[in-house]
């Protein structure tokens, strides 16, 4: 019963910081999707990219790999921007099926450029002052200080775009497009700028993400799936395009993943004969998605969307 | 100060709207009526350009705008309030209301004219917090034209204003033009199926009928006219 007390407890805390950085994760996808009604398959592969930065300009520059975030977002920023105005532009032109195939390629093509400059050898941040330090948060629970560090800037990042959004005049424009652009164009805001500039936020908080993630997860080329599969659940659960639904979904997701471990401890402790062996932690991701599609038949807008 | 000339509008191929001209002189209220579909909106879009104009042009305040983008024409001084109104509905009236003012840098400008919508419609003021999209019609349309005056417009176009409103509010909304004319700041374009209003408050107007003028003059004039009379007023 003590295993099992310890366990809720660490499944808890460790669901609640996962769940700050799926947010995180989520918060470029959202934003983007609200302005412009697109999925971006590549919305992992901008995690990636992220991830590298940090990896590669940390050594390069000789400082710590949490002084590179604001480059790993200035990177993200930019990836974004590019991508809106040498693709996204032009697919927004053709059907649905046309940005869906469009932001495929883009996470191919991303991912396979990735693989020639990167190799395929998984790569994490082996030093910094995040790593590999641990603090005692109760009998037994024991936290690595990488994932309390970037469940806390990841706080901080998610705070600063909702700032951005909700509280300044230009933040105010993109809800606005998001909202009606044609409307918007009325009041003089230009959606194209708007759009770019959705690109620029959604890929500077991924980039984010994802130099905070490589304190802790290995970057290879095909990270990003993964990702992106979570952040899809996250925005619908939340809601398209609503920022504080991905903030709450991003979090429950957390807690979703990590249950799992939980149920092996109830089994262990009732030392069900019948069961033992049965591992329900690596259905973990399957659990994500029976709440995705619970939650979106009882609710098809998400818990705070606007969209459907 | 606007000048619409002989413009063409093609909605996939098909033209909506042919060799189409009007003019709005300053301080000069000018009505547009005509029948559900005649293409008042369109007209309103095309100038906008908002729809693409095929053959033609518009000219504001002397300069050619028909291959300007929306966003530019809105800081020349043009405001559309557009049919159905198009307020943001989850945002505060107050939000609402400063997204109107997108184009004022002048933070004290924005502050004056926010002052101004709220001693015009002293109702917004009261509920400056609420949720835009929750209020009544009368309401948002109040909330819909205070935004278009928020950037302090050279001409404003109105775009059915009274449509759908319960008639207290439908005689408010036409109080509202009549203050804007004696204020003087702000010329008005006013687009109505309210036939009989529209034309008591106008200087001068015109008649649309699928895509063509078919009748201008001294709104006066056409108050008393006999096609006028027999096609929108039923006598
Ligand atoms: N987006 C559109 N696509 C195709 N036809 C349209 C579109 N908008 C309006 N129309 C057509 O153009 C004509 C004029 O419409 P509109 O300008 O909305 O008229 P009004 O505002 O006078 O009611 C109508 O026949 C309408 O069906
Ligand atoms: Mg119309």
């Amino acid at each position: 019963m003590e295993e099992l007390g310890i366990q809720i407890l660490k499944s808890a805390v460790s669901g609640l910081i996962m769940g700050l950085v799926f947010a995180l994760v989520a918060l470029g996808l959202t934003v983007i999707f609200g302005v412009m009604d697109i999925v971006n398959f590549a919305h992992g592969e901008f995690l990636m990219v992220g991830m590298y930065t940090t990896l590669l300009t940390s050594p390069l520059l000789g400082v710590d790999p949490v002084l590179t975030l604001p480059l790993a977002g200035l990177v993200g920023a930019v990836l974004g921007v590019m991508c809106y105005f040498g693709l996204i532009r032009f697919l927004l032109r053709g059907p649905m099926i046309a940005q869906l195939f469009g932001t495929f390629g883009l996470m191919i093509f991303l991912r396979n450029l990735a693989l020639l400059f990167m190799g395929s050898e998984p790569r994490i941040v082996h030093e910094g002052w995040l790593v590999g330090k641990s603090i005692l948060v109760g009998p037994g629970v024991v936290l690595e200080s990488t994932k309390v560090a970037a469940a806390a800037l990841s706080l901080i990042s998610f705070a600063v775009v909702w700032w951005f959004i909700n509280r300044t005049r230009v933040g105010k424009a993109i809800t606005a497009t998001s909202l009606d652009a044609e409307g918007a164009r009325y009041m003089g805001i230009s959606t194209e700028y708007m759009n770019a500039l959705a690109w620029a936020v959604g890929g500077a908080s991924v980039g984010v993400a994802g130099g905070l993630l490589v304190n802790f997860w290995p970057v290879e080329p095909g990270v990003g799936l993964l990702f992106t599969m979570i952040a899809f659940a996250t925005v619908a659960l939340g809601g398209f395009g609503s920022v504080r639904g991905a903030l709450v979904a991003g979090i429950l997701i957390g807690f979703i993943v990590n249950l799992p471990p939980v149920w092996d401890a109830i089994l262990r402790s009732i030392d069900a004969a019948g069961l033992r062996g049965l591992e329900i932690h690596s259905f973990k991701y399957t659990m994500v998605y029976a709440v995705y599609f619970l939650i979106m038949v009882l609710r098809p807008q998400g818990l705070f969307g606007w969209k459907q | 100060m606007l000048e619409v000339k002989g413009i063409t509008v093609r909605y996939s191929g098909l033209p909506v709207m042919r060799d189409l001209s009007i003019k709005v002189a300053q301080n000069q209220t000018v009505g547009v009526v005509g029948a559900n579909g005649a293409g008042k909106t369109t007209l309103l879009k095309a100038i906008m350009g908002a729809v693409k104009v095929a053959a033609g042009e518009v000219h504001f305040n002397g300069r050619r705008i028909d291959r300007l983008r929306t966003e530019e024409i809105v800081r020349l001084g043009l405001i559309y309030v557009p049919e159905g109104r198009r307020l943001f509905g989850p945002l505060s009236v107050e939000e609402n209301l400063l997204l109107g003012a997108y184009t004022v840098g002048d933070e004290a400008a924005k502050q004056r004219n926010l002052e101004h919508v709220y001693e015009l419609f002293p109702r917004l003021a009261e509920r400056k917090k609420q949720a835009v999209g929750s209020m009544s019609g009368g309401e948002q349309q109040m909330a819909a034209i205070g935004r278009g005056l928020m950037s302090s417009p050279k001409l404003l176009m109105l775009d059915e204003p009274s449509l759908g409103l319960a008639p207290l509010m439908v005689s408010e909304v036409f109080e509202t033009v009549r203050r804007l004319q004696a204020e003087g700041e702000t010329t008005v374009l006013l687009v109505e199926q309210n036939v009989l209003e529209a034309l008591e408050l106008s200087d001068w107007a015109y008649v649309l009928q699928t895509g063509r003028i078919r009748d201008e003059g001294p709104a006066k004039d056409l108050l008393a006219s006999d096609g006028v009379r027999r096609a929108f007023l039923g006598l």
